[in-house]
């Protein structure tokens, strides 16, 4: 149990604080939230400057042009760009952190050649094409069906919530191959250029006003059997093989652009007058920023420990179920009390700028935590996960 | 880093949680409410297997270990329900040769004393230093505990004992232990109810089945794992103080420690139903420790307090 960073862990971080520190002010504004064609080309050029430093895929394999860091150095990295106020994944958040491992893993040596370098370029924009109208915590009940002529698939269907749908190049899209097959056994993993044929991308607009979700429908849609990844009905294997992935470090950067908020909230209270004393005067509002600030410390310690797992087996650990569940309720409570402290000023919203993954405005957080217990699994799935995988209760009959 | 346990971690674990099935198993440790909380022959093999003098130097005839190891002992006695003044016998090693140790903070007037009856000895923490006051200066009158198996006499004025030493950590090292006991009642309080969960059936099937249930088991282990890595980083900040601030990872721990064990012992009745109200099933008895351990060395409130004076 040794929470201290060794000799070489301490020289990467080093090595990319000074790289942070050179390259991060020639960097200019952020773009308005609602920007996409400036948004894209902020997080891409971003990814490009990862790439050139070497940062890029950073927990990928050298093989495969990663830096094959391991998952402390992955934690480090995460932890100095959030810190340093670095720009956030962003839309490469699927090539980087699911796509593109599922393809080091399943994919052949051509997809892979394809695919791989442009992500690591912040050439290809991905987007996630699993959750249907119908399918969503039911996952594999998924009914886009996708049937063989000749050399292609022809689909037809609709998917939802795929963030970046609009602005994506490709698509990773679970499709029905089989209808006779139990649910599991009929999915194919394909590889979808959004620029095909027969594609319509249509933006949701969130709670929260934004729309970078999309609904796709697929009316038709040939997509040559070359991109498919894995065996045909064999795509739900494929898709899992890297989800305890996306629940190992996803989180890290939101966790710790968390904890600067909560530091920022502490700041605005001590400075938020009324009735001649301050917010921070009043005890109720102090101690639950002190105990948001145990559990934000509780947190981190703990994703250190699935960090640890995963570089002891290659696995994290169950520990990220656990994360999520529980940071999401946390940060509600933390957009709670910030709606207490401003009193009549949280009827504002603060327009544009900001980045919501990480921070953004008290106000508008309020409303993107509303996600936090629902997107990548609900709080509910999670619960499941926790009761029937890890204590061994029995599922429901 | 490499935040898991190590071998020897594991271990010790084990062979802790070994000695507490064999020796402190459920129906002794009930027993023990009827000898003060401590007998003295099963005290002796704490003390021949080395709890106390876990953090106590090797050349002083101690384990030599740390914090770390300390805190995963007692977070296996907390999970067996093993009672005694085990926090003030851990800090007292090294100090006084007492064998029974009880700790309480001085206050004005009158104070509560744990397990009174069996002390050898009381320190006494105050803001000159750390005092011992002999068992036989102590006059007491037994209240009626909340836990059977904290019993407590209540002290008109602590006695000022004689200097032992300056009391520069003790408070978190005795906070930090009550917070390992804790994480270790949640565990023993959420592994009873799923135990229960699985066997009990209703409406056919078992109640683990149904997710008002199954969802309520998730949650303790959530609360329980969270508080864990709590205690860990706090046990790594008291090995290595230059790493972090050991304040504020102390009171952390002992947030999240303290509700994991309340929480969990209130669900542990709850998913028990009528069963988990009566005294014959142990859930009240983790509950009950869980509230016992609370109000040690500050509140939960001025804990928040210590951490939010650093945000």
């Amino acid at each position: 149990m040794d929470i201290r960073f060794s000799a070489e862990e301490i020289a990467f971080r080093d090595e990319l604080r000074d790289w942070l520190g050179e390259v991060l002010p020639t960097l200019g504004d952020p773009p308005d939230r609602d920007d996409w064609t400036a948004r894209r080309e902020w997080d891409m050029g971003w990814q490009r400057k990862l790439y050139d430093a070497g940062y890029a895929g950073i927990n990928w394999p050298s093989e495969f042009g990663g830096r094959g860091s391991t998952p402390t150095e992955h934690l480090i990295f995460l932890e100095e760009t959030t810190r340093m106020g670095a720009p956030y994944v962003g839309m490469n958040f699927v090539a980087q952190l699911h796509a593109g491992p599922t393809l080091i893993l399943e994919a052949t040596a051509e997809q892979q050649a394809r695919h791989l370098p442009a992500m690591l370029k912040g050439e290809e924009v991905w987007c996630q094409g699993f959750s249907e109208p119908n399918a969503g915590s039911d996952l594999a009940s998924l009914s886009t069906r996708a049937i063989r002529d000749g050399d292609h698939y022809v689909v037809t269907g609709q998917k939802i919530w795929t963030s970046f749908g609009h602005v994506a190049d490709y698509c990773e899209l679970l499709v029905r191959t089989d209808q006779e097959a139990p649910k599991h056994r009929g999915i194919t993993w394909l590889i979808c250029p959004m620029d095909l044929p027969g594609i319509e991308v249509r933006p949701i607009t969130t709670v929260a006003g934004s729309s970078e979700f999309c609904e796709v429908f697929f009316d038709e849609v040939r997509i040559p059997v070359e991109n498919r990844v894995g065996d045909e009905n064999d795509g739900w294997r494929v898709a899992m093989v890297t989800f305890s992935f996306e629940r190992g470090t996803a989180f890290i950067s939101e966790l710790l652009g968390t904890m600067n908020q909560l530091a920022e909230m502490a700041e605005l209270a001590r400075g938020i007058r009324r009735n001649g004393s301050t917010a921070w005067d009043d005890d109720e509002i102090r101690r639950e920023i002190g105990h948001l600030q145990a559990e934000y410390d509780a947190l981190w310690a703990l994703t250190k420990r699935v960090v640890s797992q995963a570089q002891r087996t290659g696995m994290p650990g169950p520990g990220g179920s656990v994360f999520k569940l529980y940071y999401a309720e946390v940060k509600k409570r933390m957009a709670d009390l910030a709606h207490r402290m401003l009193e009549r000023g949280a009827l504002v919203l603060a327009e544009g700028g900001g980045d919501e993954q990480t921070g953004g405005d008290m106000v508008a957080s309020r409303l993107y935590v509303l996600s936090l217990s629902i997107a990548a699994g609900t709080s509910e799935i999670q619960r499941n996960i926790i009761g029937e995988r890890i204590l061994g209760l029995p599922k429901e009959r | 880093m490499d935040f898991e346990l190590t071998d020897d971690q594991v271990a010790l674990c084990d062979g802790i949680r070994d000695l507490c099935q064999g020796r402190f198993d459920i129906d002794t440790v009930r027993g023990l409410a009827d000898c003060g909380g401590v007998d003295r022959q099963l005290w002796g093999e704490l003390v021949d297997t080395g709890v106390f003098s876990l953090v106590v130097p090797e050349e002083d005839g101690g384990v030599g270990l740390g914090w770390a190891e300390a805190g995963l002992v007692f977070e296996q006695l907390g999970r067996a329900l093993v009672p005694g003044p085990l926090v003030g016998t851990l800090l007292a090693a090294g100090v006084t040769d007492d064998a029974v140790v009880g700790l309480i903070e001085r206050t004005d007037g009158s104070a509560l004393v744990e397990y009174p009856d069996v002390l050898d000895a009381l320190l006494v923490l105050d803001g000159d230093g750390v005092w011992r006051v002999d068992a036989a200066e102590l006059s007491f009158e037994l209240a009626q505990s909340v836990d059977p198996l904290t019993p407590v006499g209540r002290v008109a004025e602590l006695p000022q004992g004689e200097e032992v030493g300056g009391c520069y950590g003790w408070v978190n090292r005795a906070v930090f232990l009550c917070s390992a006991l804790q994480v270790g009642l949640a565990t023993g309080a959420r592994e009873l109810a799923v135990a229960y969960a699985q066997e009990r059936q209703q409406f056919g099937k078992p109640i683990g089945q149904f997710q008002a249930v199954k969802h309520k088991c998730a949650d303790m282990y959530s609360r329980e794992e969270v508080a864990r890595a709590a205690l860990y980083y706090a046990s790594c900040v008291l090995d290595a103080p230059e790493l972090a601030d050991e304040d504020r990872a102390v009171s952390g721990a002992r947030i999240l420690a303290a509700e994991a064990a309340d929480h969990n012992g209130k669900d542990c009745v709850q998913v028990h139903g009528g069963m988990g109200f009566t005294w014959e099933i142990d859930a009240h008895l983790y509950l009950k420790r869980a509230w016992a351990l609370t109000p040690c060395f500050g509140s939960l409130d001025e804990h928040a307090e210590r951490i939010a004076a650093m945000v």
